[in-house]
């Protein structure tokens, strides 16, 4: 009569599972309220970024549009005059434009950039309702001016920011 | 009129008719799996433990489009899939929604060539897109959210 074995083994199992349920904790991140950090190198949403004094570091010069291998990235470039500075050197991007839904967040234009004006930051939540919600404007990509600087475009004393990519003090780097 | 607002003072909690509806919906809403590409990778780490799509009331992946109120079309869409997806869009109930998961679904991502549909909204109505290459779990369950915000807005007056 095997009536008790099976009832035995059953049993035995049931013990694993009820084990668990009391020592393991659960997994599941709450998400909309509780948020996992995600990794240093995580690539998300982009940012334009300015330097100490308020200029933009974008010169429009348009390489992260040349390796942008999904064109997602559109840039217009203009002059730039001492009496209205939006960058040193003598260009700026007065149009600056990334669809958010073609990019595949690669990075490559961050690599592209010769001034680090473009960087990838942390923020993955990109939903939108309409397509056209998902072009992003300079204006929504540029970071706020920082402390001790001033909005563009600015009045410049000429001959002070002539050259559009700063010098490199370790060119290696 | 009237006897909402009497009830209310009397301590009923009186709601409309539609905001009762949507909750339902909301909150019910079946997936029909309609994973293409590596997309589908990320939807099923969506449904599994570690995000867990079933604390919205989407644990079941229907791979049947009869039994379901929400196509999430997760990766690119070549040209001779297109039909089977308007196909399988045309079988669902009504009331049906879909989430374009990715850039490739969304408007064809890095795929601009003959063979692939720029963007699903060329054949079936798109509600939300997700960016993304592919989307994490937690930007799939932020478009899903955005979904439900958009569920919860909509009138009597406006269906078909």
């Amino acid at each position: 009569m095997r009536l008790v074995e099976p009832f035995l083994e059953l049993m035995t199992g049931m013990m694993t599972t009820l084990k668990m349920l009391v020592t393991e904790k659960p997994v599941t991140v709450q998400y909309p309220e509780e948020k996992k950090a995600v990794k240093p190198r995580y690539r998300g949403r982009h940012y334009l970024t300015r330097y100490e004094n308020g200029l933009e570091k974008c010169i429009g010069c348009a390489l992260c549009a040349a390796a942008c291998p999904a064109d997602a990235i559109f840039v217009e470039a203009s002059e730039n005059t001492d009496e209205k500075r939006f960058s040193p050197g003598d260009r700026y991007a007065s149009t600056y434009e990334i669809n958010m839904l073609r990019c595949i967040y690669c990075g490559f234009c961050e690599d592209a950039c010769p001034t680090e004006a473009i960087v990838l930051g942390d923020n993955y939540e990109l939903s939108f309702t309409d397509r056209r919600q998902a072009v992003y404007t300079k204006e929504m990509l540029i970071l706020p001016v920082p402390q001790g600087g001033a909005p563009t475009p600015q009045v410049t004393e000429p001959g002070k920011f002539t050259r559009s990519v700063p010098e490199m003090k370790d060119p290696v780097d | 009129m009237g006897v909402e607002q009497k009830l209310a003072n009397m301590g009923v909690v009186t709601t409309t008719l539609e905001t009762a509806v949507n909750w339902g919906r909301t909150n019910a809403m079946w997936p029909m799996l309609f994973g293409l590409a590596c997309c589908a990778i990320e939807m099923m780490g969506a449904q599994s433990a570690h995000y867990d799509m079933s604390r919205f009331g989407m644990e079941l992946m229907r791979p049947s489009p009869r039994q379901s109120d929400l196509m999430i079309v997760a990766g690119r869409v070549s040209r001779k899939m297109a039909p089977v997806l308007r196909r399988l869009y045309d079988q669902m109930p009504e009331p049906k929604w879909v989430v374009a998961m990715g850039d490739c679904a969304s408007c064809g991502g890095v795929f601009n060539n003959y063979a692939v549909v720029q963007g699903v909204d060329e054949i079936v109505p798109v509600d939300v897109y997700v960016a993304g290459c592919p989307p994490r779990p937690e930007a799939l369950i932020h478009g899903i959210v955005t979904l439900h915000e958009k569920v919860r807005k909509e009138k009597f007056v406006n269906w078909a």
